[in-house]
Formats: C-alpha cells, structure tokens, sequence
C-alpha cells in the first residue's frame, strides 16, 4: 500500500493566552484509497490537525510526510506547490470567489499550477462541475448559488488538479439533510469509483460510520482508529 | 510566477471595486495633469524669458575697459622698509575702447572649433537731435548677418529688417521708445550729434523692441561701416567682439582662455546674468514639488484604499493561499492592483495634462516686453510626460507594496477559523 499522508509524534503547541498543547504526540498513516473520517468532541484539536496535515500551518513539531517526503523543513513556497498540486481542501464555509464566475473559480488551482492550456483547463473544470452535476451553473457568480451547491462547487474546485488527497473540515456542517446527504454520496462515489483517497472531519457520526476509517480525537489524542 | 493569472485576479478584484478604484485613480490622473500644466507653461515661460537673455547676449564678450593700468610706472620702483608709496588718484590714460588687433583675433576666433561664430561690434554715443532737444543715445555698429545669424537681430525688429542695413548706406534701426519721441517713420531722415561734434544724417529703415524699455529708449543700429564712418575711425576699430559658442556651458572656461591668449577683458554669460539662471531654477523646482506634492497625496489615497480592500478580501486572500498561490503571488496581486491605477489613472494624466497645456497655448498673452509672443508659451517636452509616467508607477507602486506586503504575511489558518 502506498503511502499517502504519514505522522510522527505530532505535536502542536498555542501559547495564547496560556501555554497549551493541542496535539498530543499523534502518529498515524493513510494510504492510497482510504476514505478516512475524524471524529471528537469540539475542541479536541481536529481542525488544527488537518490544518497542519493540508501543510497551511507550519508551526509544529514531529515529523509529517506526504508521499513518503518530509514537509516539515519545506518553504513557504514549496508547500504552496504540495497544497496546489496535491491537496484538495473543502471547507465549511464554501469560501468561493465572488469576483469570478463558478468555473473560473474551478480553475483557478490548474491556472497557478500553469501546467496546461486555458482551453485543456476550461473543459477539465467543466467536466468537475459535471461530475457534481453543476455544469448548468458554470456561468454563474456563487453569490447566485446556494449553500449546498457552493460547497458542490468548492468540491469540484479541490478535484481540478487531481489531488493525492482530498480533506474537509465539516464539509456538511452548514448544510440541511439533503444537501449533506448529496455531498456525502459524491465523496463515497469519488472513493468507490476513482479510488480516491479522502480525509473527513465531522460531527455527524452517521456520516463517519458510511466512511472506510473512523479516527476519533480526544484531548489532542487519537482515541480510537478503527476500520468499518 | 504566472504573470497573466495575477494580473488577471488583479484585474477582477479590481473591478470587483471598481467605484473606489476610479476615485483612487482620478486622484493620480489630478496629480499628473497638474504636473504637466504646471511644468509646460512654466518651462515654456522659462525658455522664453531665457531666449530673451541667452539668444541675445554674447556666450562671452570680448572688450577693451577704460582703467588704470595695474603697472604703474611708480611701482616698478621697489620700496624699502622705510618709504611708501604715495601716489593717489591714479587716472586711466586717454586711450581708445578699440580691441587691438581686432582682425586677426577674429579670424582665430572663427578657426576655433569650439565657437560657432563671432560677431564685432562698435558702440558710439551720440546724441539724437529731436528738434532744439539732444538725447543721449548710443550707436550700435553691427554686422547685419552675423547678428541676426547668431542674435536673431531680426527677432525683435518689428518693422524692417535687419537686411536693410546692409542694402542702405547711413541706414538706421531706431529703438521704439527713442523713435516714439522722435516721430519718426520708416524712410525718415534722422540728425545724430556724434561725441566729437560733428552731425550725420540717418536713414530710418526699421525700429526694433527688446523688451527693454530703457534699452530701446537709447540704442539703435547702424552697419559696422556707418558706424566707424560716424566715429571717424579706421575700418578695423570695434569695440566689442561678441562670441556664440556651441557650447554654453563652456562658456566661463573659454572667456578666461580668451582673457589670457589675447590679453583683453572678458565676459561670459553666466556671469553676466546669473540672477535669471536663478530665476529658471527655482521656477523649474517649484513645479516639481508641486507635482511631486500632489503626486504623494494621490499615492496616499491608494495606499487607503489597498488597506481597505485588503481588509475586504481576506477571505480571498486565504482561499487563494489554501489553493496554492504563495505569499509572492497575493504580493503581485495587490501591487497589480495598484499599478493598474497608477498606470491607466497616469496615462489619463498624461492625456489630460496634454489637452490643458494645448488650452494654455491658445490663450492670447500679448506683452509690451515680448513683441513675438502673442499667446502663453507651452514647453510640449515629451521629457515631462516620461517622468510624469515615471513618477506615477513608482509612487503607486510605493504605495501599493506596504499593503500588499501586508497582504502576503495573511495566515489563512486564521481567517478560515475566524469564521
Ligand atoms: N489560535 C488559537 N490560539 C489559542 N488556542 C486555540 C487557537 N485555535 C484553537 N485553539 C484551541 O485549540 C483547541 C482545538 O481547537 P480546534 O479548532 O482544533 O478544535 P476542533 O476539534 O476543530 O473543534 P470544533 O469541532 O468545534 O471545530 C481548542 O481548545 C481551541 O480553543
Ligand atoms: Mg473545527
């Protein structure tokens, strides 16, 4: 099995407004086609975990490696490069671009990645949005959109450049039944037919219980990793 | 590092604002047009005040000055200790203004590579006879073609020509204020008492306005000839030597080689008339600053409304760092932004400024000082407009890095939690 994201004795300290330690020593491995949720209680350090993981927050100890290769001592510059290229994030909040219309907001992360021709990525990002059945709306501004269509959207944004992983903070979080229970069905379809490998946080234990790993948090500890 | 992607989200984000990004902008386009109006017309006044000097003036003057000579016979006699010297009032020699040996220094004058021409000169002063009144004048021999080639005699000869003098035996260019008193018309003959008594009779060809009211109130012109003929002198007697030299700048150098290699008294331009070069000087600064001025309050007004803007797109700012854009590329996005305004609010300037000083030009502006001058002088120096351009994309780019160097430290694990 190949690996895809790998952890060492993480450990994260804040120090405002008083010393504390948020990830407690946490050492684990996802590999290639996992479909990984975590779980725990607000404020058992999830968020922080996965900012650290997506390499957004640098300011850690311990070793993290993605593909096998140390993140740690990398450059600002150079984790820009493993964010765009190998890191789909989806957030809770749908955080699209209201100056740019829902397709060039999809592809935005091919044009940094400035590997391949506009023409190549405007009908990439189109065939993303089609996968999530947005393809109607790819001439739209998000603000025209709904929520659970946003977050469709900001899905089909973190695919563009066919990450390594995909990782959501709540992805559902701000969405009714039906919506969350849309999303949901586009990761485990992302999973089951394109064997890609997605990492989840959520509160909604239905959801974690339909994923293949469950990861529960507690107090900055791993309390459980158990495999359905 | 993408240029066309970040120029294009600048661009966008831009637009996004496009209300306060034209307010920023017209605030460069104020400041531009400003500093072109402003340095057209007063360089263009500068340029015609100076014309009035440096076209006129001699670069350096070669002239004989009546003084006693520094070696007097009495000092030859060394002193001892115990006697002096006592000697007062010591008065110049009769002796003539004439420069010496005048022929020959003009013809190494004019072999001298360095000097674009020599015109000699002889002033006389004489008395002009308007009726029982005599009025002190001087007589000013020239060479018609030389003077109008490296004086432009014919510049400031408002009736007439300076060609007349050459064609008209005992013709004569009489200033406007003396021949105002004199009535007198073209074809006139006019009585001029010389210094020695004697009277000539003159022909009117032409007047002429310096500028100079008092000037022009006293002098005239006359062909050298006419004018060694009315002083009585041989044909080689000149009192002036008045020298135009390629090179202005030169110009305090070669007066004192001159002085040396001809033993004569010289004078350059500069030291003539320094007091306009301090004129043009503070003028030209003066529209600097005021440009400048304006320039830095406009730079002021984009560097607020960056920090706004900055202060909006946070959540932009962050999506786009988690997506993968550096910190060097949110930099180029806002200092894109800021040089859009500077650039497209720059060139409006520039446009603008442009029309302005073609307005000013129009203006009528007729002054008794400046007979050729009948509207406000404009100086279309495409210099201004290079700086103008310059100094708009360097002061907004300025004004543009301190926000966006603020915007490339954003960490977006912060905003993406604030929410
Ligand atoms: N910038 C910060 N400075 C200090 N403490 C912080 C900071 N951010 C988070 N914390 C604390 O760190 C702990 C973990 O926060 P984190 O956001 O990771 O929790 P979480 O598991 O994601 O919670 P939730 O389920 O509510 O999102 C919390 O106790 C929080 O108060
Ligand atoms: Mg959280």
């Amino acid at each position: 099995m190949t690996s895809v994201i790998k952890t060492h004795n993480l450990v994260k300290y804040f120090n405002d407004p008083v010393l504390f330690k948020v990830i407690k020593n946490i050492s684990f491995e996802i590999t290639k086609g996992e479909f990984v949720s975590v779980i725990g209680k607000s404020g058992s350090g999830k968020s922080t975990l996965l900012y650290i993981l997506a390499t957004m927050d640098s300011d850690y100890q311990g070793e993290l490696l993605i593909e096998g290769e140390t993140v740690s001592d990398k450059t600002e510059k150079e984790r820009a490069y493993i964010r765009n290229k190998k890191i789909g994030f989806v957030f809770q909040f749908h955080y699209l671009l209201n100056e740019f219309s829902v397709l060039r907001n999809v592809m935005l992360p091919a044009l940094k990645a400035g590997e391949r021709e506009i023409d190549e990525i405007e009908q990439k990002a189109f065939e993303k949005l089609k996968l999530l059945g947005m393809e109607s709306h790819a001439n739209k501004k998000p603000h025209q959109l709904s929520g659970g269509e946003k977050q469709r959207v900001a899905i089909a944004r973190s695919l563009i450049n066919d990450p390594l992983i995909i990782m959501a903070d709540e992805p559902t979080g701000n969405l009714d039944k039906h919506n969350s229970e849309i999303v949901f069905e586009i990761f485990g379809n992302l999973a089951s037919a394109f064997n890609q490998t997605l990492l989840i946080v959520t509160h909604d234990i239905e959801f974690a219980s339909r994923t293949h790993r469950i990861i529960e948090l507690e107090d900055g500890r791993i309390l459980f990793d158990r495999r359905n | 590092m993408n240029y066309r992607l970040i120029a294009g989200i600048s661009r966008s984000l831009l637009m996004a604002r496009l209300g306060q990004t034209v307010v920023a902008a017209i605030g460069v386009t104020f400041s531009i047009t400003m500093f072109i109006a402003l340095l057209s017309f007063m360089t263009g006044l500068n340029n015609i005040l100076d014309s009035l000097i440096v076209n006129r003036t001699p670069h350096v003057r070669l002239y004989n000055e009546i003084k006693p000579n520094d070696q007097q016979p009495v000092s030859l006699y060394k002193p001892s200790t115990e006697n002096y010297h006592f000697i007062h009032s010591v008065k110049p020699k009769k002796d003539f203004s004439r420069i010496r040996n005048s022929l020959a220094i003009i013809q190494s004058l004019r072999q001298d590579n360095r000097v674009m021409g020599v015109a000699p000169k002889l002033s006389e002063q004489v008395f002009y006879n308007v009726g029982s009144v005599d009025l002190t004048g001087i007589i000013n021999g020239v060479d018609p073609v030389e003077e109008n080639r490296l004086f432009f005699l014919d510049d400031y000869i408002t009736t007439g020509s300076s060609e007349a003098l050459k064609n008209t035996t005992n013709g004569i260019i009489l200033g406007k204020g003396i021949a105002d008193i004199m009535m007198s018309k073209i074809g006139d003959v006019v009585t001029v008492t010389t210094a020695r008594g004697n009277k000539v009779q003159l022909k009117v060809v032409g007047f002429f306005q310096s500028g100079l009211a008092d000037y022009d109130k006293v002098n005239s012109f006359t062909s050298l000839t006419t004018a060694q003929k009315i002083a009585e002198v041989a044909s080689d007697y000149i009192t002036d030597l008045q020298i135009k030299l390629f090179n202005i700048k030169q110009a305090p150098t070669l007066a004192a080689e001159f002085k040396k290699i001809y033993g004569i008294q010289a004078v350059d331009i500069q030291a003539a008339n320094s007091q306009f070069e301090t004129g043009t000087f503070v003028r030209t600064l003066i529209s600097y600053s005021v440009g400048i001025t304006l320039l830095v309050v406009a730079g002021f007004g984009i560097y607020n409304i960056l920090n706004m803007m900055i202060y909006e797109k946070m959540d932009t700012i962050a999506i786009l760092k988690a997506t993968g854009f550096t910190g060097k590329d949110i930099k180029w996005i806002f200092i894109g932004i800021a040089l859009f305004i500077g650039f497209f609010g720059g060139v409006a300037g520039l446009i603008i400024g442009y029309v302005l000083s073609a307005v000013i030009d129009i203006i009528p502006f007729e002054t008794q000082a400046l007979p050729t001058i009948t509207t406000y002088p404009v100086n279309y120096n495409p210099f201004f407009y290079l700086i103008a351009i310059s100094f708009s994309i360097v002061t907004t780019y300025l004004a543009g890095f301190f926000p966006a160097r603020k915007a490339s430290r954003v960490d977006p694990v912060i905003i993406i939690r604030g929410k």
